[in-house]
């Protein structure tokens, strides 16, 4: 017993500051949410069209952010974990360097790469490639490009991490009982890597729920995420009662989704 | 099944390998012929080249030099997935994610085969490594020997041309060990399989083969049949590495008889030596029995080993022998004085 609660003193401090700083605020909030005993900003929340409708948009950008970064960082991942220990440092570093940099210069960066008169266009229009600047920035396609950027190494690395765990006499195994490198792919690498795949899409997807500072700066105010709205009723309004009826339904959509997707793991992976 | 599988064995000829990593060379200059039907084993320690040279058979390693020809045909640039040739890898690496039966049916899905037939074969295999009624299990449902048969019946499941064992049986405790080499040898030669089989344990390839490749340091040493290699070793590293013995080195004096370093002369039965050719000599510790080569000397040490006495005794002579003795009556204590002797025709030369 005794034992048992000396194991446990370590780990007091945080737990201390997890209480006052994340639980105590996570409570003080859901009851600005009830205030006076009332649901009537979680029926505004959820039943009025304007506001599902920023749930909904929220929901379809996680989703293709998901998408993208899983197309691309399934390839990735798996370059990362199959090359040379040379190329594998060289290429972390260009992954992992997003999560190094400031949101803001991020963001601003991408700014002035995608604006009408941004690098990008700029580039393309002059080339002849396209006679007008496409529409990089201040809409949909814009967040999307700014998210999936910092988004991406969560889904590199889980999946870099099951396919280093792929015992490579599996591989061989496979190429000596006749299997194609499609067919390697498919049967072996596919499925034992499934659990990266699972994890690094359900980081991707819950953390993309939460986005604020690249929807606001790259979505040019046209691309409304609930953090979005959340802080417009925090700022704007001065509505704190339907922020946090905003916040709460956000924060149990997002358990909701996590549970769902840790079951859907478990038994994929014990099938 | 087994008509079938007997017509598409082949025979496996490797000519003149060649195989550098870095500095080391890995094969140097390695030549085999192994013919259809065959159990070969390839015997020698960590870092002799043996598993180099089956990953260069397998198709896994390109040889810097030399050939590996299939019944004739040169496959030294086939791809592994090209050359029908069924292994056992060391760990077994069987899919985990698979069910036996997926895991056995897996290199005929890859050839395309037909449902019906996949599930004809699967059944059969299974049930000739006697595993039916585990085809939905997991790998890691099965015991280490479980797994073993399963490995074994994914590499002949689709009639190979050539079966490849990479020390398959390491991970297995004795017993099971043993009863495993048996089955393969039964198996092997019910489908009438060539068969490559790797191992450091010269037991096991004893017990196994029908002949044995020792290698050291990228090169066969000597291949022949399992008494051969025993019996007539031909060098140093071959005698000193299959069963114990006594190796000494000396020089022909006259037909016969050979005078060790340090004087001691002993007399061998081997006909019509030159004189004055130096020549190695082995003598086995279980052949002292009774002979004309007669030592004198003190036990040194003397270990009980339940079917056997293993001595080591220093003799008058300075000559330093292994000797094992049938178990009978009193182990004899260190410090005793004893004699052993040796007949001409138990003594190897080479």
């Amino acid at each position: 017993m005794s034992s048992r609660l000396g194991g446990f003193l370590p780990a007091v401090p945080a737990l201390l500051l997890l209480f006052f700083f994340f639980l105590f605020p996570v409570v003080r909030m859901l009851g600005y949410s009830v205030e006076g005993g009332s649901f009537e900003w979680y029926a505004k929340a959820l039943g009025e069209g304007l506001y599902l409708q920023v749930f909904w948009n929220t929901f379809e950008i996680a989703l293709f952010v998901t998408a993208i970064c899983l197309l691309l960082g399934y390839p990735l991942g798996f370059l990362l974990a199959t090359t040379t220990p040379f190329w594998a440092t060289l290429g972390f570093i260009f992954v992992l360097l997003p999560l190094w940099t400031s949101v803001l210069v991020r963001t601003y960066a991408w700014m002035v790469l995608l604006g009408r008169n941004g690098v990008f266009n700029r580039l393309l229009v002059q080339s002849g490639l396209i006679a007008d600047p496409l529409p990089l920035l201040n809409n949909f396609t814009g967040v999307l490009i700014g998210m999936v950027h910092v988004l991406l190494p969560y889904m590199v690395l889980p999946i870099y991490g099951a396919v280093r765990r792929v015992d490579p006499a599996l591989i061989s195994a496979a190429q000596g009982l006749g299997a194609s490198n499609a067919r390697i792919f498919r049967r072996v690498y596919l499925p034992l890597t499934l659990p990266g795949i699972f994890a690094g899409a359900v980081i991707v997807f819950v953390l993309s729920l939460g986005f604020y500072i690249t929807p606001a700066l790259l979505g040019g105010g046209r691309v409304i995420m609930v953090a979005v709205m959340i802080e417009q009723q925090v700022h704007q309004t001065l509505n704190w009662p339907f922020a946090a009826a905003l916040s709460a339904s956000l924060l149990v959509v997002t358990f909701a989704v996590y549970a769902a997707a840790q079951r859907f793991t478990r038994s994929a992976t014990e099938a | 099944m087994a008509a079938n599988e007997a017509k598409r064995s082949a025979d496996l000829k490797v000519e003149g390998l060649q195989k550098r990593f870095g500095d080391v060379v890995a094969l140097d200059g390695v030549s085999l012929d192994i013919t259809s039907g065959e159990l070969l084993t390839i015997l020698g320690p960590s870092g002799s080249g043996k598993t180099t040279l089956l990953k260069v058979v397998a198709g896994f390693e390109k040889p810097d030099a030399g050939e590996v020809r299939i019944d004739g045909t040169d496959i030294t640039a086939l791809p592994p997935a090209k050359r029908d040739i069924g292994m056992v890898f060391q760990n077994y690496a069987l899919f985990p994610h698979l069910t036996v039966r997926a895991n056995v049916a897996f290199p005929l899905e890859m050839r395309n085969v037909a449902r019906v037939e996949i599930d004809r074969r699967v059944g059969e295999t299974l049930q000739l490594v006697e595993l039916a009624g585990y085809d939905q299990r997991l790998p890691k449902q099965l015991s280490g020997g479980q797994q073993q048969r399963v490995a074994l019946a994914r590499a002949i499941v689709f009639n190979p041309r050539l079966l490849l064992l990479d020390e398959p049986f390491g991970a297995l405790d004795r017993k099971l060990r043993e009863t495993m080499q048996l089955e393969v040898r039964r198996l092997q030669r019910r489908l009438g399989l060539t068969t490559i089989f790797i191992t450091h344990d010269q037991e096991e390839a004893l017990v196994l083969s029908d002949r044995v490749a020792v290698m050291n340091k990228g090169r066969i040493q000597q291949v022949a049949t399992t008494t051969e290699i025993y019996e007539r070793p031909a060098n140093d590293f071959v005698a000193d590495f299959v069963g114990e013995s006594n190796i000494f080195h000396g020089t022909v004096t006259e037909p016969g008889v050979i005078s060790l370093e340090g004087g001691r002369r002993l007399l061998v039965n081997s006909t019509a030596r030159t004189v004055g050719q130096r020549l190695g000599v082995l003598m086995r510790p279980e052949r002292f029995s009774r002979g004309t080569n007669v030592f004198a000397g003190e036990v040194k040490e003397a270990v009980y080993l339940g079917v056997s006495f293993k001595l080591r005794i220093a003799c008058d002579d300075g000559l330093e022998l292994i000797v094992r003795q049938p178990a009978r009556g009193e182990l004899p204590a260190p410090g005793t004085r004893m004699s052993v002797s040796i007949d001409p025709g138990d003594i190897h030369v080479f």
